[in-house]
């Protein structure tokens, strides 16, 4: 474990990533290439889980697009990856929002979750 | 050819700088001490040997510590020769994972994970026989027929059926070297490797 630790700490490119958690509403500004230019693209949506540890962890942020639920797998360290911003934290009691993908409208809101002012 | 030993690691994943995720598997590749350097004059073949890994001096036999100690070298735990080697060291030069270079193509050759008595769908890619329906039962990872009744009334030899499965002897071909760290002697190749996690393996190329 100590190896996989170490090729990480040289290789991955440490950034600032929010904290944030299944529920929470997030844009993920994403690098695309084309060819030779680079242009930006966003994803807003609700994040659905995180998985895996460590600098190999991912997660999926869902989106209704068109009407149509869509869902994208971000690798959480990935130097494609620009910039994560915070929308809003959700009020959920799962770590795994699978039951999001039979609901639509109404039923598939999220509250959001008030901060108490300190 | 050129090549070293080393202990499997583990796996993990790297981005690469197109920003594409590969999957590694991380190897201690030596230090290697050169043992013997073998000559078509002497031994009949052209041989590097060498040595990777500590072993205890009171579990090594006295005339391999002898033969360790004409290359000026502790007690090593696996000794490999390497045919038609054109790596330039002499006797008791050690070797480094430096002779490998990113973005080179190298074989690793393993001893494959032991998955003990197996049939012959996983052992041999059979695709059983029959169907699950139809008024057949039992048979849905059979071998069939393994030969005739009236001719040849045997079994060929060599006939593929059930048995041990692993711990062969597994070389895998064009694996990428992803990345050298000199300084801890990680080799990181592409894919996967044979063997379990601290098992030895050779890379060549």
């Amino acid at each position: 474990m100590e190896a996989v630790k170490y090729i990480h700490e040289q290789l991955t490119v440490n950034k600032e990533i929010p904290t944030f958690k299944a529920g929470d509403n997030v844009t993920v500004n994403y690098k695309i290439i084309e060819g030779a230019k680079e242009r930006i693209q966003s994803f807003k949506g609700d994040v659905l889980k995180r998985q895996g540890t460590g600098f190999t962890a991912t997660f999926t942020v869902r989106k209704i697009s068109d009407g149509i639920g869509v869902e994208r797998v971000f690798p959480l360290f990935s130097p494609n990856i620009d910039s994560i911003v915070l929308n809003k934290t959700g009020r959920v009691r799962r770590a795994k929002l699978f039951y999001l993908r039979e609901r639509f409208g109404k039923s598939a809101r999220i509250k959001e979750k008030k901060q108490v002012q300190k | 050819m050129k090549g070293i030993i080393g202990k499997k690691i583990g796996m993990t994943s790297v981005f690469e700088p197109n920003g594409k995720q590969t999957a590694v598997t991380i190897i201690e590749a030596g230090p290697c001490v050169v043992l013997q350097k073998k000559s078509v004059d002497t031994d009949g073949y052209d041989a590097l040997q060498i040595g990777f890994g500590e072993a205890k001096e009171k579990n090594t036999p006295k005339a391999l510590l002898n033969h360790f100690a004409k290359a000026n070298a502790t007690p090593k735990a696996v000794v490999k020769e390497l045919r038609n080697c054109s790596i330039d060291k002499q006797v008791g030069e050690s070797l480094t994972c430096e002779i490998f270079t990113e973005g080179e193509k190298v074989n690793v050759v393993g001893i494959s994970k032991g998955k003990g008595f197996q049939g012959v769908v996983k052992r041999h890619g059979f695709s059983g026989v029959g169907e699950a329906s139809h008024g057949q039962h039992d048979r849905q990872r059979a071998p069939g027929s393994i030969g005739g009744s009236s001719y040849p009334s045997r079994v060929f030899k060599g006939m593929r059926m059930a048995g041990r499965m692993g711990g062969d002897q597994v070389k895998v071909k064009a694996l990428r070297v992803v990345k050298v760290f000199a300084d801890k002697n990680y080799i990181l190749v592409t894919g996967s490797v044979p063997g379990h996690n601290g098992s030895i393996v050779l890379i060549q190329n």
